[in-house]
């Protein structure tokens, strides 16, 4: 049908009419098959944006949402709204604190959120930017709420805890009153507000997350390379193979992913534990002394070992895929043209293969840098991923803020490579076979 | 069975550490195929009676402590009352699950096992329901109210009303094996554990900065009672991990309950900090050479929490176990299984003479945390400092940690 249109369209000398007519069937048809092809890929456009989409963009917002104050103290985010703390004056003068208003606003809020049960969220949050606003928060609701509505709240507050006379503490007050914030953003990369409100690094003994995500970006790009130098060899031995030979070792390679990634695991760990097998045949050849044997697990040596078996499959297959189709006569002919065959190799070989080699790099990286149950089994101290520090704070110190703009960077810094990937190599060039 | 009890903190893995320890161990010696048939058996059990008059889905740390809970609790209520049980073992993440569950608005756990500070920051948010001690738990056989009989500490609130009930008290205790070390010098105290000359060898300690802090500040001579105000200061939190320092290469680190006692047995470690039910089980049940150091034990309580929001007959339910599971005589039938110490007075009376469910010539008194002589050396654990400056504190011990 369509192809009946087209030619009819093409032909001249037909009415106008007609014409029309023909142009809108041609529409018409196509705009259908548009729609089915539409039709056929909704079941997964729904899927991605109901499970990817939705989910990552509910992370992001979590890292940059601060509702805590707007919905719990209302009274006192209005009033603090008009206050600007003065830029740079030293500590304590009266001018750098709020009205007294503010404090009575203070105090309803608390009054409120006491009798709604909801004060510890408060609590929660301020103490996640200052540590021992948990306690502050909760015993001043605790005498807030027991005491006459109409008290000198100024004074009654700072009787209840010096930390409401300190010029700090409202500046904290004044910045949760935002409803976004850039707080997990610093914490996530070591920095916080002094007490003069100006952006510094945290002390030093604080310091964690930007080691843990340079620890992450160097480990994954050694283990990759490590992939890379060994499954290189394989895979193109793998491709020289006759067909069904090839077929048997593919599925030797392939036999780790049939395995549950914690046996394989826990098989790492009964081999390179401290009395493991691989200690005991170093101790029995004498190259090892038994009373104080090789660290090879719990520290960043076994996260490296693990993680490097655990993701070669992932290098090996699109290298092994792409080196499958690169016929043998090619670099016979270099040969045949005088070429050393080592040269014949990396002059024509090599080059062929590097859509696979750019393929298998960005998966392992990529997987790498977000890797999780490794590290935290066998990695012990020196071991640990970023994504460690994110299970933490969403399982234990209930900092979700903080977890989200964690992996809201790591998400970042994987697309940035995405990116960066492909204005050097192109992901057109990128081949799984 | 000998993923023993719990208590592995928050484990940082949705598939926990505990689960590879048992895996480990169960390449050795012990048949899984028991442990899924009871499991199945139990499972069949609660569909049953759940069929008759409705279930309670509950939450608790898995292990040999909601074994414990099983047979001391679970086990006569349902015979009592025809309610069976849909046993979740998930309390190693309970904060963060309750606190989703809440926000979903989609709450489907009935009753939740958990320790005190987390109980109480979730109560302060208006997320768990509250109870009336006095009305809503029994009294104690004397007739004294419940809100006398738990020992003071143990419930939450302004103790007459509160979201969280004590069950039991665990410790968190240095041990040691005591082939280690000559028979008449072994190690007694903090202080000997920080010497390292004396005492050669391996430490384990756990991944977290509570108790390591309270003990570097106690073993570097701060008095039981004010080791909480020092830690307060910044220079009482550099003073603690300079005395840390001293031992820092001499430890390795554990984060899941199971490790300490297998640490202890292979010699990976000569002394050990470890939740006190696991080392009395390593002792009672496999007769492991281990002795207690009671001093500077870190006690701590656990108990329920009741998620607000349930339905009207879940929320019966869930009143009804929770008085039941409380009562004096529920937590006496609990410690036949575990060596952690009831929270109400009035039970103590009656465990005296209360022997070990796997062998009656072992007492557990003597192993429980509460023995008066064992509480006089103990630290009670101040779980409001955790609350305030846990997170900081955290920070900073994983900073040093990956120094």
């Amino acid at each position: 049908m369509p192809g009946s249109a087209a030619s009819a369209t093409a032909k001249p000398g037909l009415p106008a009419a007609e014409r029309a007519t023909l142009k809108r069937g041609l529409r018409r048809a196509e705009r259908q098959k548009r729609l089915g092809a539409f039709l056929l890929t909704l079941p997964l456009l729904a899927y991605i944006l109901l499970l990817f989409v939705i989910p990552l963009g509910g992370m992001v917002w979590l890292s940059f949402a601060n509702p805590t104050l707007p919905a719990q103290m209302p009274r006192t985010v209005a009033i603090l709204r008009h206050w600007q703390p003065p830029q740079g004056k030293p500590q304590g003068q009266p001018s750098a604190l709020p009205p007294e208003a503010a404090y009575a606003a203070v105090a309803a809020d608390l009054r409120t959120a006491f009798h709604a049960h909801t004060f510890g969220r408060i609590a929660k949050r301020l103490n996640e930017e200052l540590p021992g606003a948990f306690g502050l928060i909760n015993k001043t609701t605790f005498r807030v709420a027991h005491l006459p509505p109409d008290a000198s709240w100024k004074k009654v507050l700072e009787r209840i805890d010096p930390a409401w006379s300190e010029p700090a503490f409202w500046r904290l007050l004044k910045r949760e009153s935002a409803p976004v914030t850039a707080d997990f953003y610093l914490a996530a990369l070591d920095l916080q507000y002094g007490p003069n409100g100006h952006i510094g690094r945290v002390p030093a003994y604080e310091r964690i997350h930007v080691l843990l995500f340079l620890r992450t970006a160097w480990m994954s790009a050694l283990i990759t390379l490590l992939t890379l130098v060994l499954g290189y060899p394989l895979a193109y031995w793998i491709s020289r193979m006759r067909e069904r030979r090839a077929n048997i070792v593919i599925i030797a390679v392939l036999l780790p992913f049939w395995t549950s990634l914690l046996v394989r695991i826990v098989a790492w760990i009964v081999l390179l534990q401290s009395h493991g097998v691989v200690n005991s045949v170093l101790i029995a050849a004498h190259l090892a002394s038994a009373s104080n044997p090789p660290k090879l697990i719990y520290n960043g040596l076994g996260t490296i070992i693990v993680m490097t078996q655990v993701l070669l499959p992932f290098m090996v297959l699109p290298l092994y895929s792409v080196m499958r189709g690169i016929p043998d006569s090619y670099v016979r002919a270099a040969v045949s043209l005088g070429a050393h065959p080592w040269r014949a190799f990396w002059k024509v070989f090599v080059p062929l293969s590097l859509p696979g080699v750019g393929a298998g790099v960005l998966l392992v990286f990529i997987l790498a840098i977000g890797y999780y149950i490794t590290p935290a089994l066998v990695g012990g101290q020196s071991g640990q991923f970023i994504s460690n520090r994110i299970a933490f704070n969403v399982q234990e110190s209930l900092n979700w803020g903080l977890a989200a703009a964690l992996g809201t960077i790591l998400t970042g810094v994987t697309l940035v490579l995405f990116v960066i990937y492909n204005r050097i190599i192109g992901i057109g060039r990128i081949s799984l076979g | 069975m000998n993923e023993s009890d719990r208590k592995g903190k928050p484990g940082v893995l949705p598939i926990s550490r505990r689960d590879l320890a048992s895996l480990l161990a169960s390449l050795g010696a012990r048949t899984s195929g028991l442990v899924l048939l009871s499991s199945l058996g139990t499972l069949a059990r609660s569909r049953m009676a759940a069929a008759a008059a409705g279930t309670i889905n509950l939450c608790s740390w898995g292990g040999a402590y909601q074994f414990s809970q099983i047979e001391g609790y679970e086990k006569p209520f349902t015979k009592a009352h025809g309610i069976g049980f849909n046993n979740i073992e998930k309390s190693a993440n309970g904060p963060a699950l309750v606190s989703a569950q809440e926000e979903s608005g989609n709450v489907t756990w009935d009753i939740v096992d958990m320790l005190q500070s987390p109980a109480f920051q979730l109560d302060s948010q208006g997320i768990l329901q509250e109870i009336d001690f006095d009305k809503d738990l029994e009294p104690a056989p004397d007739g004294t109210p419940a809100s006398q009989d738990f020992i003071p500490g143990s419930l939450s609130g302004d103790g007459k009303k509160g979201a969280y009930v004590s069950t039991i008290s665990y410790s968190t205790v240095f041990a040691y094996n005591v082939k280690a070390f000559p028979a008449d010098h072994p190690p007694r105290t903090v202080q000997d554990v920080f010497d390292l000359k004396t005492f050669p060898g391996t430490r384990a300690l756990e991944k977290i900065p509570a108790g390591n802090l309270e003990w570097a500040l106690y073993a570097d001579g701060v008095a039981k009672d004010k080791i909480y105000e020092v830690l307060q200061t910044p220079a009482g939190v550099d003073r603690a991990f300079r005395k840390l320092d001293t031992i820092k290469r001499n430890v390795v680190w554990w984060s899941e309950g199971a490790e300490p006692p297998q640490m202890l047995a292979q010699k990976e470690a000569v002394i050990a900090t470890a939740f006190n039910g696991r080392i009395f089980d390593a002792i009672a049940s496999d007769n492991q050479p281990f002795a207690f150091i009671w001093d500077g034990g870190l006690y701590e309580w656990d108990g329920w929490v009741i998620p607000a929001g349930l339905s009207e007959d879940k929320l019966a339910r869930a009143m009804k176990f929770l008085r039941f599971s409380t009562n004096t005589t529920s937590l006496v039938a609990q410690a036949r299984y575990i060596a952690y110490s009831p929270a109400r007075q009035s039970s103590f009376k009656l465990m005296q003479e209360l022997t070990y469910y796997k062998n009656p010539k072992i007492r557990m008194w003597p192993y429980m945390p509460t023995n008066p002589p064992h509480l006089k050396l103990a630290i009670a654990k101040n779980v409001a400092f955790w609350s305030n400056y846990g997170p900081q504190l955290d920070q900073r011990f994983s900073s040093w940690l990956a120094a």
